[in-house]
């Protein structure tokens, strides 16, 4: 696949760098990432990823851009309130980049359609709001050995780890269990300052980013969280893999993935 | 047009900074290590920035050629990835 001299314009500061170059860039056109959750997180991963020329990224979220999303989902503008969440970002990503093919899922991830959904991407976002969607996406990406970016936001505080296959823990080896319903407020209920999903969005862009290049570290083993009121980040390093983990390990008792009861705050999306 | 055998050959005149050097690191990538590119380049900014960038990527600049035309020829042999 040869560039045409628009692409190398475009990617020019890609290429020009010599972690990515001519190589790089082209394994980016050919890669496959699909981002859960079309809101906090999602819009500014999305935007960064399609703006990298990532061949496909599939997008999933059932909800509809609310007006009160607008202050932090900055893949979505005024004129698309009311809009399905994953067309207007769709819209976002191609106005950027029409080389992108971006693929919608206008649905909520489940057990029942998780496994499907993540079985042709070969890296995941996890931009979702709430425990059960990312115990969800955790344990389908363990089963399907798929690598994953997880993060979460609210209030000042933001945080995010990696998963890759074989290279360390995942979320359960580290938080076992979703909380008791109603113990952790959701955004809409605590808040969350709109530029923090800016900030771990495009920090989860960047690792899917470096996975696809297969340059540098990744947060794998390490849980990266940022307090924005004291303006400090920490890298925590977490214990390797546990062995009994109820999903990665040695005897697992999670076999398929699981529904969790729900305790949304504005749907998928932070 | 060259004394120097080469192994590949780009036409940078159509492109202006920093695309230049891309599309010539571009073509640089797809060669095999100690294989020669001809580089087709206009003369002024590109002639002064883009032997030096390819120098800095570690390749090695051969010859570079003043075709008459208002364009070089760069010669640049691949060195390492």
């Amino acid at each position: 696949m040869a560039f045409t001299n628009e692409q190398l314009e475009r990617y020019s500061r890609h290429i020009i760098l010599k972690e990515v170059g001519a190589k790089g860039q082209k394994k980016l056109m050919n890669a496959r990432v699909l981002i859960i959750g079309a809101g906090g997180l999602g819009a500014p991963a999305a935007m960064y990823l399609a703006a990298a020329g990532v061949g496909t990224i599939g997008i999933a979220d059932a909800d509809e851009v609310d007006l009160s999303n607008l202050q932090r989902q900055i893949i979505h503008s005024t004129e698309d309130v009311g809009k399905a969440k994953v067309q207007s970002a769709k819209e976002t990503m191609n106005k950027m980049n029409p080389d992108v093919t971006v693929r919608t899922y206008r649905t909520f991830v489940s057990a029942e359609n998780i496994m499907e959904l993540i079985q042709d991407y070969d890296f995941i976002i996890d931009g979702t709001d709430n425990f059960p969607a990312k115990f969800l996406i955790n344990d389908a990406c363990v089963l399907a050995k798929k690598p994953f970016s997880h993060a979460g936001i609210i209030r000042f505080r933001g945080q995010l780890m990696t998963y890759v296959p074989g290279a360390g823990p995942c979320y359960r080896c580290v938080f076992k269990d979703p909380p008791p319903k109603d113990a952790v407020p959701t955004c809409k209920q605590a808040g969350v300052i709109g530029a923090m999903g800016g900030v771990i969005g495009s920090l989860q862009a960047m690792e899917a980013v470096k996975y696809i290049l297969g340059v540098g570290d990744l947060l794998t083993g390490y849980l990266l969280t940022f307090d924005a009121i004291k303006m400090e980040f920490r890298k925590i390093k977490l214990p390797s893999r546990v062995a009994d983990c109820a999903v990665c390990g040695e005897h697992p008792d999670i076999t398929k993935p699981i529904d969790y009861e729900q305790t949304v705050c504005e749907g998928v999306g932070i | 047009m060259a004394d120097i055998v080469y192994d590949d050959y780009v036409d940078i005149t159509d492109v202006v900074c920093p695309v230049t050097f891309v599309k010539a690191k571009v073509a640089l990538e797809e060669l095999e290590d100690g294989q020669i590119l001809a580089i087709r380049m206009n003369d002024g900014e590109s002639v002064q920035n883009v032997p030096r960038s390819i120098k800095e990527e570690g390749h090695r600049v051969k010859k570079l050629q003043d075709n008459g035309d208002g364009t070089y020829t760069l010669f640049v042999q691949k060195e390492g990835d």
